[in-house]
């Protein structure tokens, strides 16, 4: 009887320890060489008013100069008039705007990468954007139908350091994966992708053909392989907590709000500084052009700290 | 500036609307534009002490429409006369950006015989204004209606209700204005923004030989500080709230500067004393900062490259 007992508590003592070391093992990762911040936060807020009063005039020289943003707009000849929009309205307003194809287009410009592979074709977008950047330090990746107030993500990001890692947009969990969601933009800074192009080269963290089994789709993907360098996805969010990147229609979220808040659906929808709608129509793009740079209710100012300036040659803002 | 125009400029909003459409229509007015009025009446055929609306004692249908806007008048001036400088009139489905109709209205006054809207050309010798982009009647205008319909030089001539304001106020000598901004741009729009931004009508429709004015497609169908727009539906008022309201671009500079209307221009030289300096004491229109000081020859183009900081308003016109 006792040297059963005894064997049975070995047997136990034995299988606890196994047990110990194995989940030791498995929860120990590479711990990137980074002497920024850990970004383990899950939301990233603009500033508020009174932050921004705070600035002095040599500071706010400093960050307006950090502030370009470069656009990676995905596009495909199949989306045509979605494309046409995106280049005669929101893209306007970015430093620099490049489009990317899937394959050429006889009607309109881009970089073509002939690729079908969606994944791919985003890594090679990626790296030829971050290879291009010049002096700029932000990066805004986005498909044609979504529309983006460069301006307010200026806003946004204002106050951000683009030498630290920062992985933003709309964030939706997919079990354990925190990723953004590329149809409501996805906004790095210059490390995060800095970070990305490298991992890039490492065929296991971050493989460049998925098996057909497997497949993660690429906003999904790149949220495993930025991971792996230690860069997490943040929810943008306004002052006041309220998300700043929209998955769905104003049209849409509108119609939401109307159902929900039926009694204050205006201030129970969007936020005032709201960076990104998306699933927007040629028409709708338009109109919210005209809603966005020109029609205001007079004698309403708002004395920003900063300003920008309307881009050339253009007639819709 | 829009508290001052609040106080300056007041203006009683009266809404064409029935007892079927109060759940449906009205109620979103009553949520949004209408808010922004110095008064607001709704008018229906029938009393409804909890919207609530004035009965005006006539049957619904098209057929009415005339009669309803000679008896809402007729009460507007009975028990409003003095609590306002102007009467709106306007559908459930017309949406009204009234601190732009207050700016429009700032260089008239009340005692001026005239009337503004969508002006339109057939049928009558000076135009007339469409009832659905709504039109507004100055205090002296109103008189002159109501003491027409005393002394029989007006009557119910037609049930085209905005035809038969249109031949009264020319019989008693109301001038039909001319609503556009200083850009020759339409204020009052009898269609909602994505047609006017974006449809082509084809030729043959009857809108091209009505307007009074050159029709402009596209972004130039429409001012910066437009006052309306018709046949909106429920989930159109909160988006047309949202987009003029709340949703901007931060620290946009827009093209086009509306002037400051003469009034407060002159307000402001009275301030000056004889060297030019500001009086102690006076508030005249300087109230938060440069940017509202006036310049009367402001021109709407973009400015000079990036510029940080509070220094736009030193940035050349």
């Amino acid at each position: 009887m006792l040297s059963e007992r005894a064997s049975f508590m070995k047997g136990m003592i034995l299988g606890g320890v196994f047990c110990l070391v194995l989940s030791l093992l498995g929860s120990f990762s590479p711990i990137t060489e980074s002497k920024t911040e850990d970004h383990h936060h899950h939301h990233v807020k603009a500033a508020s008013k009174d932050e921004l009063q705070q600035l002095s005039e040599s500071r706010l020289q400093e960050l307006n100069n950090q502030l370009q943003i470069s656009c990676v707009i995905m596009v495909q000849p199949k989306n045509l008039v979605y494309w046409a929009a995106a280049l005669d309205t929101w893209t306007k307003h970015c430093d620099k705007a490049e489009f990317y194809s899937s394959e050429s287009s006889k009607a309109l410009e881009a970089i073509e990468l002939n690729e079908k592979d969606d994944w791919v074709r985003l890594r090679k977008a990626l790296k030829h954007a971050y290879e291009n950047a010049g002096d700029i330090r932000w990066f805004f990746v986005a498909q044609p139908s979504t529309f983006a107030i460069i301006e307010n993500l200026k806003y946004l990001v204002l106050t951000k350091n683009p030498e630290q890692p920062f992985y933003l947009g709309k964030t939706m969990k997919s079990g354990e994966l925190e990723y953004v969601e590329l149809n409501g933009g996805i906004v790095l800074s210059y490390e995060a992708l800095k970070r990305l192009v490298n991992v890039f080269q490492d065929e296991d963290k971050c493989p460049e053909r998925q098996s057909a089994l497997w497949k993660l789709s690429e906003d999904k993907q790149l949220a495993v392989c930025l991971k792996f360098t230690g860069v997490f996805a943040e929810n943008g969010e306004d002052a006041h907590g309220k998300g700043l990147f929209n998955s769905k229609s104003v049209d849409n979220l509108i119609s939401e709000s109307m159902d929900q808040n039926p009694n204050n659906v205006v201030k129970g929808c969007c936020s005032d500084m709201a960076i990104t709608f998306s699933s927007m129509s040629p028409n709708q793009m338009q109109v919210m052009m005209f809603g966005v740079y020109r029609l205001r209710p007079y004698g309403h100012d708002f004395h920003d700290i900063l300003t920008f300036y309307p881009p050339k040659d253009s007639d819709n803002d | 500036m829009a508290d001052e125009l609040y106080n300056k400029v007041r203006i009683l909003c009266w809404v064409m609307t029935g007892p079927n459409n109060l759940e449906t229509k009205a109620r979103h007015v009553k949520y949004t534009w209408s808010r922004h009025c110095n008064v607001v009446i709704f008018m229906s055929s029938v009393k409804d002490p909890d919207f609530p609306t004035v009965g005006l004692g006539t049957k619904e249908g098209r057929d009415q429409l005339y009669w309803k806007t000679i008896k809402a008048f007729h009460y507007a001036y009975e028990h409003h006369a003095n609590e306002a400088d102007w009467f709106l009139k306007a559908d459930d489905d017309t949406y009204v950006i009234v601190d732009n109709m207050r700016w429009m209205l700032a260089n008239h006054t009340p005692d001026e015989p005239i009337y503004f809207g969508r002006r339109f050309k057939p049928y009558t010798k000076q135009g007339y204004m469409s009832g659905g982009a709504g039109y507004v009647l100055s205090r002296e205008a109103l008189r002159r209606f109501v003491e027409g319909f005393k002394n029989k030089v007006c009557t119910h001539t037609t049930s085209v209700e905005d035809l038969a304001m249109g031949q009264c106020m020319e019989k008693v000598g109301v001038l039909a204005g001319d609503s556009r901004d200083t850009a020759q741009r339409e204020t009052f729009h009898p269609f909602v923004p994505e047609q006017h931004l974006t449809a082509k009508f084809p030729k043959s429709f009857w809108y091209w030989s009505y307007c009074y004015y050159p029709i402009s497609e596209g972004p130039n169908c429409c001012s910066d500080v437009s006052v309306s727009f018709h046949y909106v539906d429920a989930g159109g008022m909160y988006l047309l709230e949202y987009y003029a309201y709340h949703l901007r671009a931060f620290g946009y500079r827009y093209r086009y500067q509306p002037p400051t209307p003469k009034a407060y221009r002159l307000e402001l030289s009275n301030s000056l004393d004889s060297a030019g300096e500001l009086k102690e004491g006076t508030s005249g229109v300087k109230e938060h900062g440069d940017d509202d000081l006036p310049r009367p020859d402001q021109g709407q183009d973009a400015g000079p490259p990036p510029v940080v900081g509070k220094d736009a308003a030193a940035a050349p016109v």
